[in-house]
C-alpha cells in the first residue's frame, strides 16, 4: 500500500544524458523494515539512494517518500532522513562532538538539546572518548559510525545507508554492522546498498538485486537463495585450473543442478555437497582444493547475471 | 547499552527561512573558532605592516597626496584591500574544498538545507569575518591618527558591500570549476590588477587614461573611493549612488550566479 509504504516507486528512472542509471524500478519499503539494494558496482544503488534522499530529481516514474513529493516536498522530506553516504563528509576541521552538534543545527535542534543529543549518539557509537578530539585521526571504522551517528540526530524515521562498510577493515565492518544491528531491532527503519552479500545478509530483511539499473531478484535472503541456489555450493581448484576450467565443467556436467566455470575456480551447485564431491572423485578428477559450503547471495547474484559481485 | 529513544528530538513542523542559514553560519563560526589564529596575520597584522612600511616608509618621499598625509590617504585603501583579500581568500579554497574534499555542502544538502541557504550562510559569515578585520584595524589606525572623520564609520557598510559584491561572483566560480590550479589565473589576473589599479596605494589619475577603465570596472576601486571619502571626510568625486549602486549591481548578479551554480553542483 502507497499510504503506508516509506518508500513508494513504480516505473523510477534516472537518466544522465544518454546513461540509463536507473531502469524503471518499483519498490515498497515498510515501516521498521531494514531493506538492502545489493549489486555490484554501477548497478544503480547510489543513484536510487540519491533520488530517495531527495538531491537527485527523478527522470520518470512515480517515487513518494514519507508519503510525500520528493521534488515539491524535498525538504520537509530530508527533515525527517538520516543519511549516511558512500564518502565521508565529515567536518575534519571540527571536533567530532561538533561534527554532531553543527549537524543537529541544520535539522532546527536547539543548541542545549544538540549537545545532549551528540553525547548520548557518541556513547552509541563508542566514541565517547574522542569527543573532543579531531576526526582527521579517526580510523576509517571510527569515522564510519561517526557518519552514522550524525545520520541520527534528528531522530530520523528512515535512516539511508551507502554503502556502509565499503572500505573497512573486517573487524570494523563488525563493529559497524552490529551498530546497525542495535539500530533496526529498535525499529529503525534503514535503507542500504551494498556489495557485499554477507552484509546484506546479516542486516536485510528483505532486498532487491540490481544489475544495469534494473531490479532482477527480490526477497529475504533466505528466500533468494532458495528460489535462485542450492542449499550447498562445493568449490573446486584444479592445479591446472585458469585456462582449463571450461574443461573440468564438462567433465563435471550433470554432478548437482549446475556447473559453474569461474577463471579461478569451478562451482558446484548442489543439495547435498559432500555427496556431489564424492562423485567427482568417482570420475577420477582430482582437485588441488575442495570446499563445501551454504549458498550465499553471491551464488544468487552469480547465477541471476552471470557476474560476480566484487570485481 | 545506551539508549537514544530517551531524548525525542523536537522538530518545528515547518522550518522557517532562516533557520538552515544560521546554523549554516554557526558552522562557519564554530570553524573559525578553531582556526582564527592561523587568520590574523593575513588579516591584520599584514595590514598594520603594509601600512607602517608603506603609509610611513614611502609616506616620507611622496609627502602629501590630494591634501594629505601619504598615511592618511592609503589607510582607507590598505582597509578597502584587506577586506579584498579576506574575500578572495575565503570563497576560492574553502568553497572548491566543501564541495570536492570536505563535501560539506553535500552533508548540508542532505539535511533540510536548500543551496541558496549555503549562499546566504556563507556570504552573511564572510560580512562576519571582514568586519572583524576591519574593526581591529580601525582602532589601530586611530593610533596612527590616520582617521579624519567621524564618517570613518561608514566604511563598516561599505566594507559590508564590497563582501557581498566580491563573495558572491568568486563563490560562484569556485562552485563552477573542478580543479584547483583555476585559481592561478583568478589570483594573476583579477586580483593582483585589482589591488593595484584600484586606487589603494596611488590616484587612478595617474594612470594613462587608456587604462582607468580597467580602476572603473573594478568594484575595489568603488569601494576605496567611498572609504577614501568616509575616513577623509569628504565628498567622493563620483556620486555616492554610482559607487553603491555599481557594488550593488555586483553583489545582486554575483548572488544569483552563485545560486544557480551551488544548486546545479548539488544536484546530481
Amino acid at each position: 500500500m502507497a499510504d503506508q509504504s516509506l518508500i513508494f516507486a513504480r516505473g523510477l528512472v534516472k537518466r544522465f544524458g544518454d546513461f540509463t542509471a536507473v531502469d524503471g524500478i518499483d519498490l515498497d519499503v515498510a515501516p521498521g523494515e531494514a531493506f538492502g539494494f545489493l549489486g555490484p558496482n554501477g548497478a544503480g544503488k547510489s543513484s536510487t539512494m540519491r533520488m530517495i534522499g531527495c538531491v537527485s530529481r527523478p527522470t520518470a516514474g512515480q517515487l513518494r517518500i514519507l508519503g510525500m513529493d520528493p521534488v515539491r516536498d524535498g525538504t520537509r522530506i530530508r527533515a525527517r532522513l538520516g543519511v549516511c553516504p558512500q564518502l565521508d563528509n565529515l567536518d575534519p576541521d571540527l571536533s567530532v562532538r561538533e561534527n554532531l552538534t553543527t549537524y543537529a543545527r541544520y535539522f532546527g535542534v536547539s543548541r542545549a538539546e544538540a549537545r545532549t543529543r551528540a553525547d548520548e549518539l557518541l556513547e552509541f557509537v563508542q566514541l565517547s572518548d574522542r569527543a573532543n578530539g579531531k576526526v582527521e585521526p579517526l580510523s576509517g571504522g571510527m569515522k564510519r559510525r561517526l557518519t552514522i551517528a550524525r545520520a541520527m540526530v534528528n531522530d530520523p524515521d528512515l535512516v539511508l545507508l551507502d554503502e556502509p562498510t565499503t572500505g573497512l577493515d573486517p573487524q570494523a565492518r563488525h563493529l559497524v554492522w552490529e551498530r546497525l544491528f542495535r539500530l533496526k531491532q529498535r525499529g529503525t527503519t534503514l535503507v542500504l546498498t551494498t556489495h557485499y552479500m554477507d552484509e546484506a545478509e546479516q542486516l536485510c530483511d528483505r532486498l532487491v538485486v540490481m544489475d544495469g539499473g534494473k531490479i532482477v531478484a527480490e526477497g529475504s535472503p533466505r528466500s533468494l537463495i532458495q528460489n535462485y541456489s542450492t542449499a550447498e555450493v562445493v568449490e573446486l581448484r584444479f592445479a591446472d585450473g585458469l585456462d582449463s576450467n571450461a574443461q573440468y565443467a564438462a567433465k563435471l556436467d550433470g554432478i548437482g543442478e549446475r556447473v559453474d566455470p569461474l577463471p579461478d575456480r569451478v562451482l558446484l551447485y548442489a543439495d547435498d555437497g559432500d555427496e556431489a564431491v564424492a562423485e567427482v572423485h568417482r570420475r577420477g578428477l582430482t582437485p588441488a582444493s575442495v570446499l563445501v559450503r551454504r549458498s550465499t547471495l553471491e551464488d544468487v547474484f552469480l547465477h541471476l547475471t552471470g557476474r560476480t559481485l566484487v570485481d | 547499552m545506551m539508549t537514544t529513544e530517551s531524548t525525542p528530538v523536537t522538530r518545528a513542523a515547518d522550518p522557517p527561512r532562516l533557520r538552515p542559514v544560521v546554523a549554516i553560519v554557526e558552522r562557519y563560526l564554530t570553524l573559525y573558532r578553531r582556526l582564527w589564529q592561523a587568520s590574523v596575520f593575513s588579516s591584520f597584522i599584514l595590514p598594520i605592516l603594509f601600512l607602517v612600511s608603506i603609509g610611513i616608509g614611502v609616506g616620507g618621499y611622496v609627502g602629501s597626496v590630494e591634501g594629505v598625509d601619504y598615511l592618511s590617504w592609503i589607510v582607507p585603501g590598505v582597509l578597502v584591500s584587506t577586506a579584498f583579500q579576506i574575500c578572495v581568500g575565503e570563497s576560492t579554497y574553502p568553497v572548491l574544498g566543501d564541495f570536492k574534499w570536505v563535501r560539506a555542502y553535500h552533508a548540508m544538502r542532505a539535511a533540510p538545507v536548500s543551496p541558496k541557504d549555503i549562499v546566504h550562510g556563507h556570504l552573511i559569515y564572510m560580512i562576519f569575518r571582514v568586519e572583524l578585520a576591519i574593526a581591529a584595524f580601525l582602532l589601530v589606525v586611530v593610533f596612527f591618527d590616520g582617521l579624519h572623520s567621524p564618517w570613518a564609520l561608514a566604511t563598516v557598510p561599505i566594507c559590508a558591500l564590497l563582501t557581498a559584491a566580491v563573495v558572491t561572483p568568486v563563490a560562484a566560480f569556485a562552485a563552477s570549476i573542478e580543479s584547483d590550479s583555476y585559481f592561478a589565473l583568478l589570483f594573476r589576473f583579477v586580483v593582483i590588477p585589482a589591488t593595484l589599479f584600484s586606487g589603494v596605494f596611488f590616484p587612478v589619475e595617474q594612470l594613462p587614461a587608456a587604462i582607468r577603465p580597467v580602476a572603473y570596472a573594478s568594484p575595489v576601486w568603488h569601494a576605496v573611493e567611498l572609504s577614501r571619502a568616509a575616513t577623509l571626510g569628504r565628498a567622493p568625486g563620483w556620486p555616492i549612488l554610482v559607487h553603491v549602486g555599481y557594488l550593488l549591481l555586483w553583489a545582486v548578479v554575483g548572488l544569483i550566479a552563485a545560486r544557480r551554480v551551488f544548486a546545479r553542483r548539488l544536484e546530481d
